[in-house]
């Protein structure tokens, strides 16, 4: 290992490992050396996650959160009984490190206390909408300095987990408005919460109904479907895709079942052990978020989501950048019209663009 | 009448409190169709005979309340159907045929407050305090089942909280007589204390230790809707069934309809004076639409009494003549 830490260049001809025996074959390049030298330079700079939870106040967002990274990443507060709920939506973020085995995660959970919550909701989106695009323009702004850091801080929102209340009918008005504002701006994985209130086959008729005024609707959630890139992928994300939204239960408090010890809530009539595939589906959204699409999530918002951004806001400034020349942006409108995602709602003929576009080496 | 939003489990409820389906035939709307829907007012009639004695039982539902992404006074309708009960009553009870009346009011309005909030929501607050004057209101939390025994408690707590911070009155239990027994003031002091009641419901019945039960079949176990230790279903069937229906009536007419009563007629009486006729010994009474047997005969009574009136007016010129 110390060989490869003096001579960076991929062209180096020095075995990694004594994995080949250099007598049988001709010594390969050892392009697969580029792998160890990506783990290490992740493990010097760590990784940058960016969640949003969306749903009603009570829904589980903050346990599911805790649950997810195992730790006390969020502590809800209760507003004192007869406080009227705030008028507004107020976003308020909060930015953990988590370590595990040497590498660090740069975690930055954003809630949205009150959404949904009032009597009137109309527009209970545009904070949000507001926030996503402020942040697309906060990197698009450092994006086109003249002189602009070597690693620009994303605060971009990678992935946005929206709660449905189960009510064991269908999406109810709102969460439609939401998810067809919202499906065009960021990644959106929809779950089910608190779902110990169904039972498993009223959750698989809820799960069937919803993704049926998904599909109706036109609301592509991730993973979406015109993003696979191969085959692989399309099996791998068809197989998730039937099972979205999944239903999770979070819990923060462990319990003894069968001397084990499980995270679980416990009733008067069982414990509903949230790491037990037959109970819930936390670990599947677990392994999503974290283990196997993390960076799906942070790709798919910086090639796609983030560039649908920066043509329309460059499109709306009449200017495209030529080399090092400066770029006088207009005036940022951020009314979630007029940025982020074009005009008409058709998402698709964005991302056609986007894909014609050269990709992004990331 | 049952209220509070889709998906909080009124039907499976009244299903098991009545053991009657009245919705077999329902046909749940997709999110599509929901989005422009207003809030109705479904009533259904059934009657229950058991043992010889016969209820008839009028379940009024409300759906649409509280699903639209603006729900400023969804409540109205609600409101406005319970006024017309009263309105109808009155009139029944004013009119000239009193040996039939229907007694179509609300005695007892169930309203359903979601587990998963932290308390009462704004459309709580604001649906309650509309209708707490009018009708008896009885808060549950709906779908316990997804609360473990400490979240419920602290919910009730807070319930009852935010209910006497917000002043909102709902039905309160008669105080029981200091005569009766220990038994029955322990039942009652226990009743009080669980209220708002965290009710489960269920259309099926499963198998549980060997016995057949009413319950909702979960992987980590099953839970029984009449077991008092699983939630307070068989509280509130009594309450309102067996023990509490009758006070339930009997607020409803002594209390809420005296006060729609005695504000009516306030109001008529101040519009008369308002307008400055003469005052009819009889208050008439502001009818939209009149029975019209009644109306015809009040016609024909009038007619008479102006043909009298015109005989007598002209006996009094001819003897004025003479």
């Amino acid at each position: 290992m110390d060989t490869l830490r003096q001579s960076p260049s991929p062209c180096s001809s020095r075995p990694s490992s004594p994995r080949t025996p250099p007598c049988e074959t001709p010594a390969p390049v050892g392009i697969e050396a580029v792998l160890d030298q990506l783990k290490i330079k992740a493990m010097k700079t760590g990784f940058e996650f960016n969640i949003m939870v969306v749903g009603q106040s009570g829904l589980g967002k903050s346990t599911m959160v805790n649950t997810l990274f195992k730790s006390k990443v969020w502590k809800s507060t209760l507003p004192a009984p007869g406080v009227p709920t705030p008028q507004t939506l107020q976003l308020h973020s909060v930015t953990h490190v988590i370590e595990e085995k040497g590498l660090k995660l740069k975690l930055t959970v954003t809630d949205t206390p009150g959404f949904g919550d009032q009597i009137n909701n109309s527009n209970c989106w545009e904070p949000i909408l507001g926030y996503i695009n402020e942040q697309y323009e906060q990197y698009l702004q450092e994006e086109i300095l003249i002189t602009r850091q070597r690693h620009i801080p994303d605060t971009r929102v990678h992935c946005c987990v929206y709660f449905v209340p189960p009510t064991g009918h269908c999406l109810r008005p709102l969460d439609i408005e939401f998810l067809q504002r919202l499906c065009r701006t960021v990644n959106v994985v929809p779950v089910i919460a608190r779902a110990d209130s169904l039972t498993i086959e009223e959750r698989e008729a809820f799960r069937s109904r919803i993704q049926k005024d998904l599909k109706s609707h036109c609301i592509d959630v991730y993973p979406q479907k015109h993003f696979d890139e191969d085959v692989n992928d399309r099996i791998l994300n068809s197989k998730i895709r039937e099972r979205i939204p999944f239903a999770v239960v979070g819990a923060d408090q462990e319990h003894l079942v069968n001397g084990r010890c499980v995270l679980g809530r416990k009733t008067n009539w069982g414990v509903i052990e949230v790491e037990n595939m037959e109970h819930c589906e936390f670990p599947l959204l677990r392994d999503l978020l974290i283990r196997s699409h993390l960076q799906d999530l942070k790709d798919i918002t910086h090639n796609i989501h983030y560039e649908n951004y920066r043509v329309v806001r460059l499109k709306e400034s009449h200017q495209l950048p030529r080399g090092p020349g400066w770029v006088n942006l207009s005036p940022v409108n951020l009314a979630p019209t007029s940025a982020g995602q074009p005009t008409t709602p058709r998402p698709s003929k964005a991302r056609k663009r986007a894909q014609e576009e050269p990709k992004y080496e990331f | 009448m049952v209220a509070g939003e889709s998906g909080l489990g009124k039907s499976t409820l009244v299903h098991s409190l009545f053991l009657t389906d009245l919705y077999k035939d329902r046909k749940l709307l997709s999110a599509e169709e929901r989005i422009n829907q207003t809030v109705e007012i479904l009533k259904h009639t059934v009657d229950i005979e058991e043992k010889g004695v016969k209820l008839k039982l009028t379940i009024v539902d409300t759906p649409g309340f509280g699903d639209a992404v603006n729900n400023s006074e969804c409540w109205k309708p609600i409101s406005d159907y319970v006024d017309q009960q009263f309105e109808q009553y009155f009139r029944d009870e004013s009119g000239l045929n009193r040996k039939n009346i229907q007694d179509n009011r609300v005695h007892c309005c169930l309203y359903f407050i979601s587990p998963f909030g932290h308390g009462l929501r704004p459309v709580d607050v604001g649906f309650m305090k509309a209708l707490h004057e009018k009708v008896n209101i009885v808060p549950l939390i709906a779908k316990a089942d997804c609360l473990v025994p400490s979240e419920t408690r602290k919910l009730k707590e807070r319930i009852r909280e935010e209910i006497d911070k917000f002043g909102i009155h709902v039905y309160q239990f008669p105080e029981c007589d200091s005569d009766e027994d220990e038994d029955f003031k322990q039942q009652d002091r226990e009743l009080k204390e669980s209220a708002p009641f965290a009710v489960i419901g269920s259309n099926t019945v499963v198998e549980a230790k060997g016995q057949r039960v009413r319950g909702r079949l979960y992987p980590w176990g099953i839970v029984e809707v009449e077991n008092q230790a699983h939630c307070d279903f068989v509280k509130l069937r009594n309450m309102l069934i067996r023990t509490h229906m009758h006070d339930l009536k009997d607020v409803t007419c002594d209390v809420h309809y005296e006060n729609y009563r005695a504000h009516c007629i306030q109001q008529m009486t101040s519009k008369l004076t308002q307008d400055s006729r003469m005052e009819s010994p009889i208050p008439i009474l502001p009818l939209p639409t009149p029975d019209a047997e009644t109306e015809k005969l009040i016609r024909m009574k009038d007619e008479e009494l102006r043909r009298m009136q015109e005989m007598l007016q002209k006996m009094k010129q001819q003897m004025q003549d003479q």
